[in-house]
């Protein structure tokens, strides 16, 4: 804690690469500016203490995704032709699907995938952008675990965009049986790539920079 | 003395001295620094050849071949890309393109040309940049999340018609491990040492 503080403090003005993770000192002309841009040494690439405009953008790619979010769920994301009779899935009948049919732990794991990643990534980041902008000062920690879990759930939300592209590619018979991706597919997959930009856009740091202003005050 | 950073709450602290297989943690969030892995350059190599192979057969050969009346359809990862853009779902087809083989082929490629002459000796031209977009193109591919995916259409399937894995489906089997294995290998700040600070 103590080798933190000093770091922290002004005595070290520092940022991170967000590519390579190399430390860099900062000279002091730059110091006072959070967002201004440095080459990294190592990498290349821009380096920043913080992600430039990280709250409105991040606010951007969340209320897309809750705009796509309804018809995700309300339209269907695909259509099941057999034997002449079509068939309309949404995200929640495939679900019921699986469960009606046995199979439970895929049924879970498509349940959890598919319904509870995207509300959570959704609730979860707005909850840490209206935390950050409220000055919160409520467990820095859980909250940054609460980032790093919404970061690496993410993506497990495409199983059933590519649950569609399997069954397209392999029934497609006509009449007899076909399946053809329906538009819940566009906005379920628009939900998981803008949710995914959203967790990548927001600086967990950002958490952290009112507990660190405490610090310096003591 | 080295510096290492916590990328969630920017804390820094002098680099632990961590044993080979050894991780550090953030001591004030919780978050992982790093994992290190001292012979990372032999193993993940290794580890990406066989993942480029695999790639290569898991791409050319059909993953699923589904049987109805007689009819018998095969698919592979691009012909249900293929299927969606010829459905007009155009954007989901590319969306698929890019997660399930433009981003895993090029950070396999992207890998073996960074890794392979840091193998045998100094660092590629160009190493650098294909490195940073190894880092970049990472969270992209998604090819686990793609298995699960045909566990589940084999079971929507299942009461439809009889369905046969391929040959691709067992390259998919071993692939996963091993595209899991070589990210836990891939000491991501020892490579870049070797890149950034030349010999
Ligand atoms: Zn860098
Ligand atoms: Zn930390």
């Amino acid at each position: 804690m103590s080798a933190l503080a000093s770091a922290a403090g002004p005595g070290f003005p520092y940022a991170q690469c967000h590519t390579c993770r190399l430390v860099v000192a900062i000279p002091p002309v730059a110091a006072h500016d959070a967002h201004a841009a440095l080459g990294c040494p190592r990498c290349g690439s821009d380096v920043h203490r913080r992600k430039p405009d990280s709250l409105s953008r991040t606010w951007a790619f969340l209320i897309a995704a809750i705009l796509c979010y309804l018809p995700a769920n309300l339209y269907p994301i695909m259509s099941v032709t057999s034997l002449g009779r079509t068939q309309a899935d949404t995200i929640l009948s495939g679900v019921v699907f699986l469960f009606s049919h046995g199979m439970w732990p895929l049924a879970f794991v498509v349940f959890v995938a598919s319904v509870v990643v995207p509300v959570l990534k959704i609730v979860a980041l707005v909850g840490l952008l209206a935390s950050v902008q409220r000055r919160s000062r409520w467990d820095p920690r859980r909250r940054s675990l609460v980032y790093r879990v919404v970061e690496a759930i993410g993506r497990w939300s495409m199983v059933d965009v590519y649950v569609v592209t399997i069954l397209a590619a392999l029934v497609h018979m006509g009449k007899v049986a076909a399946v053809e991706a329906e538009a819940g597919a566009f906005f379920f997959g628009a939900v998981v790539v803008l949710t995914l930009f959203a967790a990548e856009s927001f600086d967990p740091r950002l958490i952290w920079d009112v507990i660190e202003e405490r610090d310096e005050q003591r | 003395m080295r510096w290492v950073g916590c990328q969630v709450c920017d804390g820094v602290v002098e680099e632990p001295e961590v044993p080979d297989g050894g991780s550090a943690v953030c001591g004030r969030c919780g978050a992982l620094l790093f994992r290190r892995r001292r012979r990372t350059v032999e193993i993940t190599f290794a580890l990406m050849v066989a993942a480029a192979i695999l790639f290569a057969v898991a791409n050319a050969y059909p993953f699923l071949a589904f049987e109805m009346q007689g009819q018998v359809t095969h698919t592979t990862l691009g012909s249900g890309v293929q299927a969606l853009w010829e459905q007009g779902s155009r954007a989901v087809a590319g969306l698929v393109l890019f997660t399930t083989i433009l981003s895993p082929a090029s950070e396999i490629l992207l890998l073996l040309y960074v890794l392979a002459p840091l193998h045998f000796g100094a660092p590629a031209p160009g190493a650098v940049v294909a490195m940073r977009w190894v880092s970049r193109l990472k969270p992209w591919s998604m090819m686990e999340v793609f298995l699960i995916g045909i566990l589940v259409a084999v079971v929507k399937l299942a009461d439809m018609a009889e369905i046969v894995p391929g040959v691709a489906l067992w390259a998919f089997a071993v692939l996963i491990p091993i595209l899991a294995g070589a990210a836990a290998f891939l000491d991501t700040e020892l490579v870049w040492r070797r890149l950034g600070e030349p010999a």
